[in-house]
């Protein structure tokens, strides 16, 4: 499969990692697709790119990319920031798959920070870019005893968390990786997404893998898997809502981003993604 | 196949002791901290453990707590629906949901047992939480109810123990333990560090809850007068082992033991 990379990847395994390294990270993959929500320990390795870049993701998107596959990688639900254009060359050159900015296109779809706003489909992966997969970890510094946590379902620390923000600030305010319950059993930190995405983990139909190579975890999320934000009957989980719709395609259900365009308070509210907000443009300007 | 009859689910029984310590032995090394303890408690008791420093009253409560594995001996407790365990066979799950439900732990220090960077609510909520409690309004209706029942003012409720007197966070110590209506409470020196002032006031609280809620308790002093006002029934320890046991009243008003005598002796009149 060599014979499809450039001339300056020639003697790179196809995908970039040997196939020993896949193998070893497919078997993490399968064990955590059994197991939704539970975090497999796996052999991580070094990466010609640093640690919180998307090492893990990379590594998972590595093992499972064929040569008929399409990929998307997005960052912050971009595909032309910087992250996005370097992993996605990055694939483009050491495996030699087509590559796209359309979520309908992909295959596979390596993200960072986001979930697209156009539906999964069942033949779709999602790669999640993970820095810090133990959700117990800010409450409970030692390993040994959030293992534990896990292993007897002890979630009552993560409420404790919930109940002292909605005392203090009269609702809970973490909005970015907001902790989700897998499949009614695993607490899972759904990576930093806003937790506007939070609810289109709930029942997917595709397939989501989360990597966290610094860490060396792989998890996993299997189509059709209930996920469910924690909240209080009284008290339930709620998303982000703006006043704004997108400055450029008008859309109202986005997740939007404020960009500041002058110095003197001028600013405007756009798609966070890019391909959606394009695409509904391009069905604009065909009325 | 036979069926369940009421006898195979037996009912709580108010006739046999809640829990029953058999042979108990703990050595840490060479040094034996408690050798060959039994004792029995029984529902809605307080027993007072008194000795001096050293005489193996912690190890004996850790033990007995499930928080230090003893060398040898038998542990039997009986749970709420009147079946008797070993608590050492009891499965991790099975003894933390004990830990947290029917048991409570009151530490000499408050600092060991409250979250200091969390609210008194959060405090007195943890254990609701950890038990499967959902419903912020009720767990935040729990954390008042209980803020009065110790006395503390209940706009204090979203301030942290740091911001307490010494005193009261013994107090929310107490309601954070008791919240789930424990039916066994371990107490370690639950009157030391404070003044005698609030130690009356605390000692006089802890005796109309133990009396309200029928708490069975386990009190660990080295204070006599504590014991006294507080405990039902002595065991008196020294170098590990126990010396004398009896009513509280027979035992230091007539102190059989030479030791006992000693203590009771030394006592400030």
């Amino acid at each position: 499969m060599s014979e499809t990379a450039a001339p300056e990847t020639a003697g790179y395994n196809f995908a970039y990692l040997d196939e020993q390294t896949k193998r070893m990270i497919r078997r993490a993959i399968l064990k955590a697709v059994a197991i939704p929500g539970y975090q497999v320990p796996f052999a991580s390795r070094e990466m010609p790119l640093p640690y919180g870049w998307g090492t893990g993701g990379i590594q998972v998107t590595a093992s499972i990319i064929g040569p008929d596959d399409t990929l998307k990688v997005i960052d912050q639900g971009a595909d032309d920031t910087t992250n996005a254009v370097s992993i996605r060359r990055f694939f483009a050159r050491t495996a030699g798959v087509a590559t796209t900015e359309e979520t309908t296109e992909a295959s596979i779809i390596q993200t960072r920070h986001r979930i697209p706003e156009t539906p999964l489909r069942e033949d779709q992966i999602i790669v999640y870019q993970v820095p810090i997969p133990e959700p117990l970890r800010w409450l409970e510094p030692r390993e040994a005893e959030t293992r534990k946590m896990h292993a007897l379902a002890d979630y009552g620390p993560m409420y404790v968390r919930l109940y002292e923000d909605i005392a203090q600030y009269g609702r809970v305010t973490t909005a970015y990786d907001y902790p989700v319950l897998v499949n009614g059993r695993y607490l899972m930190k759904p990576s930093p997404i806003p937790k506007f995405d939070n609810p289109k983990m709930d029942m997917n139909p595709a397939l989501q893998l989360f990597g966290a190579g610094r860490e060396k975890r792989i998890y996993a999320v299997p189509p059709h898997t209930p996920v469910k934000s924690l909240d209080f009957a009284d008290h339930p989980f709620t998303v982000e809502q703006w006043d704004e719709c997108c400055a450029i395609c008008g859309a109202d259900g986005s997740f939007l981003d404020e960009v500041i365009t002058d110095d003197r308070g001028g600013r405007m509210f756009v798609c966070s993604d890019t391909d959606y907000c394009r695409g509904r443009q391009i069905a604009k300007a065909a009325e | 196949m036979t069926a369940l009859t009421l006898a195979d689910i037996a009912p709580f029984d108010d006739e046999a002791p809640l829990l029953a310590v058999a042979g108990l032995v703990k050595r840490f090394g060479d040094r034996v901290a408690c050798r060959d303890v039994s004792f029995e408690l029984w529902p809605g008791e307080v027993l007072g453990v008194v000795g001096e420093s050293g005489s193996g009253k912690t190890t004996l409560l850790n033990c007995v707590s499930a928080q230090l594995q003893p060398d040898d001996g038998r542990i039997a407790y009986q749970q709420r629906d009147g079946r008797v365990a070993d608590l050492f066979d009891l499965s991790e799950p099975a003894r933390r949901l004990l830990m947290r439900t029917d048991w409570g732990f009151v530490h000499q220090n408050p600092r060991d047992g409250l979250r200091l960077g969390l609210s008194a609510g959060a405090n007195i909520g943890e254990r609701l939480m950890a038990v499967g409690e959902r419903h912020y309004g009720d767990i935040r209706d729990a954390a008042l109810d209980w803020l009065q029942k110790v006395e503390i003012e209940i706009e204090r409720i979203d301030d942290t123990p740091l911001t307490f007197s010494g005193g009261m966070q013994q107090r929310l110590q107490i309601a954070r333990t008791l919240v789930s209506r424990p039916r066994l409470v371990f107490m370690d020196e639950p009157t030391g560090g404070l003044d005698v002032s609030v130690q009356a006031r605390l000692l006089d609280l802890l005796r109309g809850l133990c009396d309200e809620l029928g708490l069975a308790a386990i009190v660990v002093t080295h204070d006599l007068g504590v014991a006294r006002l507080l405990a039902h029934r002595l065991i008196v320890m020294r170098g590990g082992a126990i010396v004398e046991t009896g009513l509280t009243d027979q035992v230091l008003d007539d102190p059989q033991h030479p030791y006992t005598q000693l203590l009771v002796s030394s006592m400030l009149q």
